[in-house]
């Protein structure tokens, strides 16, 4: 047997050793997998509940010594995972290294994995998606399924998944956004960060969005995180530089055809609260020939910067400097305006004030000012309406106002809750899903047993994807320290849980039946490598497939 | 479903508190498993050499129920870093989160990085040593060794912006190379799992 064929049996391989490993051998295929009729799963474990895991309780290093080995034991936690971005691989890597004889069934709505780290990482940030290392050595396990195109909610509910389960981790991010709620949002020509961010990246819902980037010199984005510092970039970047990325092709034939200028990204309070990072805002600064513009930024700043804590200092080192890039030889340019909030979003009138065509054409904004006793120096100074109003000319808004996490389809038949107002499923701040119906006096004071959420649906769609790991640690955590002090979990008395077990293989079936073609590990690794030598025609990384029947086709399930 | 939910005391206390932080009652369950000797002491990863970590044999499964095992099991060695030439070893000491402290041998030209995975110690290294997370992050204990590094560059600088517990003599592993000059070099690896914080669950 070779040494990869070697290393992918090994039940939780260190990524470096594999790493290592490729180098020195082209990829073959996982050999452990060899049973691929619809939907069955290489995973020995699943088949019994009864099967005795041996897994060491830290990733097996191949290039050295060797194995360890753990005893036997009857029953195994088997968990399932909703959503295979950063907070449900992390939090399956934490657990894997601690239990040993935990199985994770990680289900993905969409026949591809990674969620924000392949459809909202920009693509010209690709040493953030380095992190698809570790997420490969959590999925090189057999203690591990991935089970892609299957839609928690809709192709499977979750009632019907609760029998076979111990526990079920709630990990499926923010898959909507959050409205302005003022007249013409719905304009043609407005799109909201979500739509456009999805459709550069290939997200096979965004594929046909068409955002009108020829409709005129002006793009308006409104907010001020580092989604809307992305959506600018994107506008103004050079296309040599993005077309060598993964960016969908549609996407470089759309900005090639771009008018756009000028971008202003408007904030509704000052550059102390902007949450976007210095290094999204330096990346900015140093595009050849694209300038900076900002009239308010020097009077919402100290005369000294130097006194304000070393996080807005740097930030403010940077926007004072602005960019090199000279009027003259500037041919786009990108603008911060502050203290502006969103007033109604208009299209073009003629002299009588009629409207003329749908299409937007200007947005107002009401100025704001620091809400009295607040200080302005303070990253959570809050701001209230001024009178006075001004309008921006726009050929294009995108709303960057942030992501919003919905209910999953089903969630009350398991008596989990949904906070609408902080879009989360309430949680006890480690992960442990909490219900007021399961109030004082009940001695879990509040836990639903055996129920779990981590990532952007339990703490609201902000955190960069480092947040998110160490999120996913904390979650993975208490379920560690739930298993080990045998307390309930799904389906059970206090540790005397009747779950079947069976997990994926006790539901399969029903999704077979409906004639939805799951995805495993196996699959999505042929996608993959597809989209890599597609790419390479190209002179791209990766060429992504949008359409999902083009995915499965490359996955040889179409 | 309408309505506000009512959060469970203890909660909403700790929500509303301005300072109240939560944190995990792990340390001590994994203090219970831990399988590494807490004593410092020289060790040369590339020599074969007689066991390598002592296991302490107090695992969890001693006082769990019996289904629920876990293990501790000396981890295992691997060699992805040359070994120094003789006479040209470096000294770096790792001071875990629970206070254990490591000291390697290493060679010129080891990133902090390199040295901790080779070694399992707790370092994610998440970008692949690329300096973009943060999740290498190192406190350097003394300020006269942090002085005789290099500066962080801007982008260093801008991912240390993103660590938690960022301290003085913050610095990123991967970005932190060995030299004669920093021999006997002492960090400190700080927590990867984050206290929560009140403000965490604020809705804008
Ligand atoms: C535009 C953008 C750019 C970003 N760039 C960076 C960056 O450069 N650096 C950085 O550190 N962080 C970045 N982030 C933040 C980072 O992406 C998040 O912290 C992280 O992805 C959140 O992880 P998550 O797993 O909670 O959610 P997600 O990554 O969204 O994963 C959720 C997954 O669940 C799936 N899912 C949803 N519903 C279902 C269902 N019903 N059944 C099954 N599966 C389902 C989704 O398809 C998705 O794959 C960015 C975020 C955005 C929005
Ligand atoms: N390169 C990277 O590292 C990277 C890239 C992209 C995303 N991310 C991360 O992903 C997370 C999400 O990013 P995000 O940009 O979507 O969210 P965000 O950082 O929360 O920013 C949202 C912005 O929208 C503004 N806003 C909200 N409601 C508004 C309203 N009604 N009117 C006007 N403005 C409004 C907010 O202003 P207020 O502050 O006034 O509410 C804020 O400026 C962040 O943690 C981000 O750091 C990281
Ligand atoms: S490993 Fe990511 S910054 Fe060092």
């Amino acid at each position: 047997m070779n040494a990869i064929a070697h290393a992918r049996r090994a039940p939780y391989v260190c990524a470096s050793c594999i790493r290592r490993l490729h180098h020195a051998a082209p990829r073959t295929a996982r050999t452990y997998t060899s049973n691929k009729t619809n939907g069955s799963f290489p995973v020995a474990a699943a088949r019994s509940p009864r099967f005795a895991l041996k897994a060491p309780a830290r990733a097996v290093h191949l290039l050295r010594n060797g194995y360890s080995t753990a005893s036997e034991k009857p029953k195994p936690l088997r968990l399932a995972i909703i959503g295979s971005g950063p907070a449900g691989f992390y939090t399956a890597h934490r657990l894997m290294k601690q239990v040993q004889d935990v199985v994770v069934d990680m289900y993905e709505k969409l026949p591809v994995p990674y969620g924000l780290v392949r459809f909202g990482v920009a693509p010209d940030h690709p040493e953030v998606k380095n992190c698809q290392d570790t997420f490969e050595e959590v999925a090189a396990s057999p203690r591990f399924n991935y089970i892609g195109n299957v839609e928690i909610g809709k192709t499977l509910a979750l009632a019907d998944m609760k029998p076979h389960y111990d526990a079920i981790l709630f990990a499926y991010g923010a898959s909507e956004d959050r409205k302005l709620g003022i007249p013409g949002e719905d304009l043609p020509g407005v799109y909201s960060a979500r739509e456009f961010v999805g459709w550069y990246n290939g997200h096979p819902q965004f594929a046909h969005l068409k955002p009108e980037l020829d409709s005129g010199e002006r793009a308006v984005v409104i907010g001020h995180g580092n989604v809307a510092l992305d959506v600018a970039r994107i506008l103004v970047a050079p296309l040599a530089q993005l077309r060598k990325t993964d960016i969908a092709e549609h996407a470089v034939a759309a900005l090639a055809r771009s008018k756009i200028k000028r971008v202003e990204v408007v904030g509704r309070r000052g550059p102390l609260q902007a949450s976007y990072t210095v290094k999204e805002a330096r990346e900015l600064m140093q595009f050849q020939k694209v300038g900076f513009k900002s009239t308010s930024l020097r009077n919402l700043y100290p005369e000294n910067t130097k006194t304000l804590p070393r996080v807005q200092q740097r930030l403010a080192d940077v926007l004072l400097k602005g960019s090199t890039v000279s009027k003259q030889e500037h041919k786009k340019r990108w603008e911060l305006s502050f203290m502006k909030s969103p007033h109604a979003i208009h299209v073009k009138k003629n002299r009588l004030n009629e409207p003329i065509g749908d299409h937007v054409h200007s947005i107002e904004f009401q100025k704001t000012r620091f809400v009295p006793g607040a200080d302005p120096l303070s990253k959570d100074a809050r701001v209230e309406l001024d009178d006075e109003i001004v309008t921006s000319e726009a050929s294009i808004v995108f709303r960057s106002i942030g992501y919003k996490s919905t209910p999953l389809p089903g969630l009350s038949d398991l008596g989990v809750p949904f906070d609408q107002k902080l879009g989360i499923i309430p949680n006890d701040a480690h992960g442990r899903i909490i219900s007021p119906s399961e109030g004082p006096g009940n001695l879990s004071a509040g836990h639903l047993p055996g129920l779990y959420a981590v990532g952007w649906v339990k703490r609201g769609p902000t955190g960069v994807i480092v947040s998110t790991m160490m999120d996913a640690f904390t979650t993975a955590d208490v379920i560690v320290e739930d298993w080990s002090a045998s307390s309930p979990f799904l389906n059970g008395e206090k540790g005397r849980s009747t779950s079947t077990g069976l997990g994926w293989d006790g539901v399969k079936d029903n999704v077979l039946a409906q004639g939805v073609k799951p995805v495993d590990w196996e699959a999505w690794k042929r996608i993959d490598k597809a989209e890599r030598e597609r790419g390479k025609e190209k002179g791209k990384v990766r060429l992504k497939f949008v359409d999902e029947e083009e995915m499965k086709a490359a996955a040889g399930l179409a | 479903m309408s309505g506000r939910l009512q959060w469970p005391n203890a909660l909403s206390r700790a929500l509303k508190s301005e300072q109240g932080t939560l944190t995990t009652p792990l340390s001590l369950h994994r203090r219970a498993f831990s399988s590494r000797t807490s004593s410092s002491r020289v060790q040369t990863p590339w020599r074969p050499q007689e066991p390598q970590w002592r296991t302490t044999n107090i695992t969890l499964q001693s006082f769990a129920r019996n289904r629920r095992k876990f293990s501790s099991t000396p981890i295992p060695r691997h060699n992805h870093l040359d070994p120094p030439k003789p006479g040209e070893e470096r000294h770096v000491t790792f001071i875990t989160k629970e206070g254990e402290s490591f000291t390697f041998d290493v060679a010129d030209g080891d990133n902090l990085l390199d040295i901790a995975q080779e070694n399992d110690l707790e370092m994610e290294g998440a970008c692949g040593g690329s300096c973009a997370c943060s999740t290498c992050h190192v406190i350097v204990e003394s300020e006269d060794m942090y002085n005789k590094m290099e500066e962080p560059d801007d982008d260093e600088n801008d991912m240390l912006d993103l660590a938690f517990g960022l301290q003085e003599t913050s610095r990123l592993g991967c970005q932190v190379k060995m030299s004669k000059e920093l021999d006997g070099l002492v960090v400190r690896l700080p927590s990867m799992t984050r206290n929560l914080q009140a403000s965490d669950f604020d809705s804008k």
